[in-house]
C-alpha cells in the first residue's frame, strides 16, 4: 500500500475534462451576467440612447457570441485552467532563459487589493502617491542593481525594452546628426532573438556574431563587425549557454570606440544579482524583465514589464513621462529633452511593478545576492547530473561552471535512437514536467534549456533530472513509446500539418467551421 | 543584519545550510563563489547593495506595503470621470476568480500538451473578439492599444509595400507618441485634419495626401474624443481606390450596437481589451488586439503568436498549435515579423472569460446602456452655464469633449473643486489639442448611476454658477 516514494517519478497523470470549445456549450436564452439596469429618469430624458446613431453605423445583427449561464462558464475555465501547468504546481525548470521562479502569493494580494486595481492612471498626482512611491523606489533599486542612473517601467516585456533601446540608439545619433550612417546593430546568437528582430523594426541592418569554440562570441569577429555604421550592440551574458563571457569589457570597449552605444539584455539577470554589474562591465543601457528575475508571475505570457535603465548621459532620451520626487511629493515629468515619445500607454504595468518592489523588499540586498548564488549553485548541480544522463551533453565550456542556465543537447541520443528534443518534451509531460528546446535556430543540435532559479528544493531537482533519465533510458529501450508521447497529459500526439496551409488552419473558430465544414450548432 | 542572514529565506530552499553543503559536495567546490570563475574580479561587485534594509517575515512586508498603498485615493470612494485610453467598466467576479488561478498565473512556454489549456483559453479568445469584430484572424494579444496600432500600421506598410501612413488627427496624442516612435525611420506618420464642427475626418485632405506611397489610413471609433466616425466607407473606399489600406482602431465594448469597422471596409482593426473585464490598475490592464481577414498576405504579415484549432491523433480530439510560426521572429531573429515575446496573454484569457459571460444579449444591453448614460451626462453638464457638451456635434459613445471656455474657470481649477467633493473630473485636454483649450474629455460607463451624473452636474453647477 502507499505510494512507492522509492521511485522519485510519479505516477502522474493531468485532468483531461474533454471540455468543448467555449462555442459548442451555447444554448439560446442563457445569460451568465447581467448589467447594471438604466434608471427610468434616464430612459424618460433620452430615450433608447441608440436612435442617435446614423442608421449605416448601427448593428444589425448582435455579435454571434455563445450564451452560457454563469457558472458553466466558470466551469470551462476551471477546467481548462486544469489543463495548463503553472510553475506553481511542477518543478518548471525545462522553460530555461525564463527564470520560473516563485512568485509569492503575498504579492499577489498585495497587486489585488483595489489600491491598485481601482487607480485610474491619469489621477492627479496626490491621490497617487502610494503608486508613484512604489514606482519611484523601485527605479532606486534597479539603479543600485544595476549600477545605471534612471529606469522606465514602461516597456510592457523583454522586447518591447529592447525595441526602447534600439528606439534610445536611433534617437541619440539622430540628435547628432549621424542617424543615417550609423545603420548597423550587432548582436550574438545566443543573445534572444528579439535583440536581432527588434533593431530591424528601427530600420537597423543586423550583424549576429555566432560563437567560438569555447561558445563566446570572439573579440575578432567583434572587432572586424565595428565600423563607422555601428549604431550599437545588443548583447545578453551571461548568453543563453549560461556561460558568463569574461571578455565583456573589451566588447563594450570596442564598440564605444567605434562610436556606438552598449545595450545590456538582462532580461534574465538572476544568477547575477549583487555578483556584477551593468555599471562596471560599462554599459550605456540595460534592461531586466520584472516578471523574472523579480518574481512577478508569467501570466501565460504577459502582462509583464522589461525595466529599462540608462546612464546619466542617456537620461534626456527616456520615454515620458518619468517619476520624481521633489522630497514631498511625488510627480510626473514629461519634460525630457530628446524622448523617443512612448513605448506603451501611461506608465507600464503597474501590479508588475509592485510584485518586483515586494520581492526585493523581501530579501534585500543580501537575500537577493542568496537567490543568486543558489540558483547558481542548482544550476552546477543539474550540470554534474544531466551529463551523467546517457544521450545527454553540455556542448562547450567543457570542465567549466556556468551561472543561471545550461543549454544542453540530446543530438547524441538522436543519433543513437531517432528520439529527438521535441520526442523527449512530450514524453516528459507524461511524469507532469515541462521541458522547453530551446530559441532557433538550434545552433546546439536537438538543444534544451534548463534554468532551475533558486525556487526548487533539492527534492525537486532530483525528481526532475530523474525524469529527464527516465526518458533518456526508454528512448534508448524502446524508441517508439517516446515518439509517440504523450499518455498521460491532456491530449495525444498533435497533427501540426493544417498549422501551416492556408487552406487549412483556423485561428478562430467562426474560421474552423468554415474551412472544415463543420456546422455550426 | 547578522542574525537575518542566519535565517533561511522562505523563497529559497537549498539555502538551508545541510543542504548547501551536500550540493557543494556533489559538485565538488567548496564555496558557491568557486562557479562564478568566469566573471573577471574587476567586474566583481564590492561590498553589498545599498537596498533598504529587508522585510523577510510576510507579516512585515504587508504592513510595509499596506501602508504606502493607503496613500493612494481610488475609484473605489470617488465617482470616476477618467478615461482617455483606460475606463472603468465592471468587471465581473468570474474575470477576477479565472485570472488568479494559479495554473494561469503561473503557466508561461509550455507545450500544448501540459498547456493544452491556456492554448484552448487563448484560442477561444481569438474566436469570441472574431465574432464581435466580425473577423476571422484576431492575435493573442500584444502589449496594448499603443502596440496594436503601431503594427497595424508596420504591417500595412509591408502588405503594401509603400512608407507612408496617413492618421486622423484626433487620435489619442499619447498613442501617437508611440505610433511616431515605432515607425521612426521605416514608415513616415501623416495626419489628416478634422472638421472643427462635428470632429469627423476633413475628407478632402485626406485625397489630398493620398498618394502612391500611402500604405493605409488610420482612424479611430469612436475616436479618442469620443464622438463617433460615420464616414467609414467613405475613408476605406478613399484608401482603397489609392492601393492603401484602411486601419481602425476600436473599441470593442462598442460593438454590440456599432457596426464592426470590419463591415465599413476596415482592412486591418485593432485596439485594446482592458475593457473586458480587465481592472485598471493604474494602466496596467490594458492589452491589444489585431485582427484582419483570413487572407495569406495579411496573416504572414502579424508577428503576434497566432494559436490555431487542428486535431490530435485520438478521434474526436481538438489540439491545439502555432499557426505559421516560420513569420515569427522566435523562429527566424531578424527575418522574421518585428518580433513577439511577452505580451499581455492572461488578460487576453480574461477577455475572453468577459465575452463568455456577457453573450450577445449582455454586450448589445452594454453599448445601449452606456450610449442612454453619457447622452444623460451630455444633457446634464451641457444645462449648466457657460458649459458646451458635447463639443462636437456628432453621436458619441461613451466619452465626450467638455468645453469649459465660457466658464472662466480652468479645467484644473475645476478639478480640483470636483476633487474635494469625491470626483474625478475628465481628463484635461488644453495640452494636448490647441484648438480644445480649457476643454475636459469625460468618460461615462454602466458603472455610473443617475446619483454619480447628477452628482457631478450639481457640484459643477456650484462651482460654475456661483
Amino acid at each position: 500500500m502507499g505510494i512507492n516514494r522509492e521511485s522519485k517519478i510519479r505516477n502522474f497523470h493531468q485532468a483531461k475534462w474533454d471540455e468543448p470549445i467555449i462555442f459548442e456549450l451555447s444554448k439560446e436564452g442563457e445569460r451568465g451576467i447581467l448589467i447594471p439596469e438604466v434608471e427610468k429618469e434616464i430612459e424618460d430624458c433620452v430615450g433608447d440612447g441608440i436612435s442617435l446613431l446614423p442608421e449605416n453605423m448601427k448593428r444589425k445583427k448582435a455579435p454571434a457570441l455563445p450564451e452560457i449561464s454563469q457558472m458553466r462558464v466558470l466551469k470551462h475555465y476551471l477546467r481548462l485552467s486544469q489543463h495548463c501547468l503553472g510553475a506553481d504546481f511542477n518543478v518548471d525548470l525545462g522553460q530555461g532563459t525564463c527564470t520560473m521562479k516563485y512568485s509569492p502569493k503575498i504579492n499577489e494580494i498585495l497587486a489585488r487589493s483595489p489600491e491598485v486595481t481601482e487607480l485610474h492612471p491619469l489621477q492627479e498626482k496626490n491621490t497617487v502617491q502610494g503608486a508613484l512611491e512604489i514606482i519611484y523606489k523601485l527605479d532606486t533599486f534597479l539603479r543600485e542593481i544595476s549600477g545605471l542612473n534612471r529606469f522606465t517601467f514602461q516597456p510592457g516585456g523583454g522586447s518591447s525594452a529592447i525595441l526602447a533601446m534600439a528606439s534610445i540608439i536611433f534617437a541619440y545619433f539622430d540628435v547628432r546628426g549621424e542617424a543615417n550612417r550609423r545603420d548597423e546593430i550587432i548582436t550574438t546568437i545566443f543573445s534572444h532573438p528579439s535583440d536581432a528582430a527588434a533593431a530591424v523594426v528601427k530600420g537597423y541592418k543586423v550583424i549576429t556574431l555566432y560563437q567560438g569554440e569555447d561558445g563566446l562570441p570572439e573579440v575578432e569577429a567583434l572587432k572586424k563587425a565595428v565600423s563607422s555604421r555601428t549604431a550599437g550592440l545588443l548583447i545578453t551574458n551571461p548568453e543563453d549557454t549560461g556561460i558568463f563571457n569574461p571578455k565583456i569589457v573589451e566588447f563594450t570597449k570596442i564598440v564605444h570606440e567605434a562610436g556606438g552605444i552598449c545595450g545590456y539584455d538582462q532580461a534574465n539577470a538572476n544568477g547575477i544579482l549583487g555578483v556584477t554589474r551593468a555599471k562596471e562591465a560599462e554599459f550605456d543601457i540595460c534592461f531586466f524583465n520584472l516578471h523574472k528575475t523579480f518574481s512577478s508571475p508569467h501570466g501565460c505570457g504577459g502582462p509583464a514589464v522589461g525595466a529599462l535603465g540608462v546612464t546619466d548621459e542617456l537620461k534626456g532620451y527616456l520615454p515620458v513621462p518619468v517619476v520624481e520626487f521633489d522630497g514631498d511629493t511625488y510627480f510626473l515629468n514629461y519634460n525630457l529633452p530628446n524622448t523617443i515619445g512612448k513605448i506603451r500607454g501611461f506608465l507600464g504595468v503597474f501590479p508588475v511593478i509592485l510584485r518586483a518592489y515586494a520581492w526585493i523588499m523581501s530579501l534585500g540586498a543580501a537575500g537577493l545576492k542568496e537567490a543568486a548564488n543558489v540558483a547558481v549553485l542548482n544550476n552546477n548541480y543539474i550540470l554534474k547530473k544531466v551529463k551523467e544522463i546517457r544521450g545527454a551533453s553540455a556542448p562547450y565550456a567543457a570542465g567549466r561552471h556556468r551561472i543561471e542556465q545550461v543549454r544542453y543537447s540530446w543530438d547524441k541520443l538522436t543519433k543513437d535512437t531517432g528520439v529527438t528534443t521535441e520526442d523527449v518534451t512530450c514524453r516528459m509531460a507524461d511524469f507532469g514536467f515541462h521541458l522547453w528546446s530551446s530559441h532557433h535556430p538550434f545552433i546546439v543540435p536537438q538543444p534544451f534549456t534548463i534554468e532551475p532559479t533558486e525556487s526548487y528544493s533539492k527534492d525537486e531537482i532530483d525528481e526532475y533530472i530523474s525524469g529527464l533519465k527516465r526518458v533518456a533510458e526508454e528512448a534508448y529501450k524502446n524508441p517508439e513509446k517516446v515518439k509517440n508521447a504523450p499518455y498521460n497529459s491532456v491530449v495525444h500526439k498533435i497533427d501540426n500539418s493544417t498549422l501551416d496551409d492556408p487552406d487549412k488552419w483556423a485561428i478562430t473558430w467562426r474560421a474552423y467551421l468554415k474551412k472544415h465544414k463543420v456546422k455550426r450548432q | 543584519m547578522k542574525k537575518e542572514e542566519k535565517r533561511v529565506h522562505p523563497y529559497i530552499p537549498n539555502s538551508a545550510p545541510k543542504v548547501k553543503a551536500s550540493m557543494l559536495e556533489e559538485i565538488g567546490v567548496k564555496d558557491i563563489y568557486e562557479l562564478y570563475e568566469d566573471i573577471p574580479k574587476n567586474l566583481r561587485f564590492q561590498g553589498e547593495l545599498n537596498l533598504p534594509e529587508a522585510l523577510p517575515s510576510e507579516y512585515a512586508l504587508k504592513r510595509h506595503v499596506e501602508k504606502i498603498l493607503s496613500k493612494n485615493r481610488t475609484c473605489r470612494e470617488n465617482i470616476n470621470f477618467l478615461g482617455a485610453g483606460c475606463w472603468q467598466h465592471y468587471v465581473p467576479a468570474v474575470c477576477d476568480e479565472i485570472n488568479q488561478r494559479s495554473e494561469f498565473l503561473t503557466a508561461y512556454g509550455g507545450e500544448p500538451y501540459e498547456d493544452h489549456g491556456r492554448f484552448q483559453a487563448l484560442f477561444e479568445y481569438e474566436s469570441l473578439m472574431g465574432e464581435l469584430l466580425d473577423l476571422d484572424v484576431v492575435n493573442v494579444p500584444t502589449y496594448d492599444w499603443c502596440q496594436a496600432a503601431s503594427t497595424s500600421i508596420r504591417m500595412a506598410g509591408r502588405i503594401t509595400g509603400r512608407n507612408e501612413i496617413l492618421v486622423s488627427d484626433t487620435i489619442s496624442p499619447e498613442r501617437l507618441l508611440a505610433v511616431k516612435n515605432y515607425c521612426r525611420p521605416v514608415v513616415a506618420v501623416k495626419m489628416v485634419k478634422h472638421n472643427p464642427r462635428t470632429g469627423l475626418m476633413d475628407l478632402d485632405d485626406l485625397e489630398a495626401k493620398m498618394s502612391t506611397n500611402t500604405a493605409g489610413v488610420y482612424f479611430e471609433n469612436p475616436s479618442y474624443l469620443g464622438f463617433i466616425e460615420f464616414q467609414g466607407e467613405d475613408i476605406s473606399s478613399i484608401a482603397h481606390k489609392n492601393g492603401a489600406l484602411c486601419l481602425v482602431g476600436v473599441d470593442p465594448v462598442s460593438l454590440g450596437i456599432i457596426i464592426p469597422p470590419s463591415n465599413y471596409g476596415a482592412d486591418i482593426v485593432c485596439g485594446d481589451i482592458q475593457g473586458l473585464g480587465i481592472h485598471m490598475n493604474y494602466g496596467g490592464g490594458l492589452g491589444g488586439f489585431i485582427a484582419t481577414r483570413d487572407e495569406e498576405k495579411f496573416v504572414m504579415e502579424f508577428p503576434s503568436r497566432l494559436f490555431g484549432i487542428t486535431k490530435t491523433s485520438v478521434e474526436g480530439e481538438y489540439g491545439f498549435g502555432d499557426v505559421a510560426y516560420e513569420r515569427t521572429s522566435f523562429a527566424v531573429r531578424e527575418e522574421g515579423k518585428e518580433f513577439v515575446g511577452t505580451h499581455a496573454a492572461l488578460w487576453g484569457i480574461t477577455a475572453g472569460v468577459y465575452l463568455s459571460l456577457m453573450g450577445p444579449k449582455g454586450m448589445v444591453e452594454l453599448g445601449k446602456t452606456i450610449m442612454q448614460k453619457s447622452q444623460y451626462a451630455m444633457k446634464k453638464l451641457g444645462e449648466i452655464k457657460g458649459v458646451k457638451a458635447p463639443l462636437f456635434e456628432s453621436p458619441h459613445f461613451k466619452e465626450f469633449v467638455v468645453d469649459f471656455k465660457k466658464t472662466g474657470k480652468t479645467v484644473s481649477e475645476i478639478n480640483e473643486f470636483l476633487r474635494k467633493t469625491s470626483i474625478f473630473g475628465g481628463k484635461d485636454l488644453s495640452e494636448e489639442f490647441s484648438e480644445l483649450e480649457n476643454c475636459a474629455l469625460y468618460c461615462v460607463t454602466e458603472v455610473h448611476s443617475k446619483e454619480d451624473i447628477d452628482k457631478l452636474a450639481k457640484a459643477l453647477k456650484d462651482y460654475l454658477e456661483r
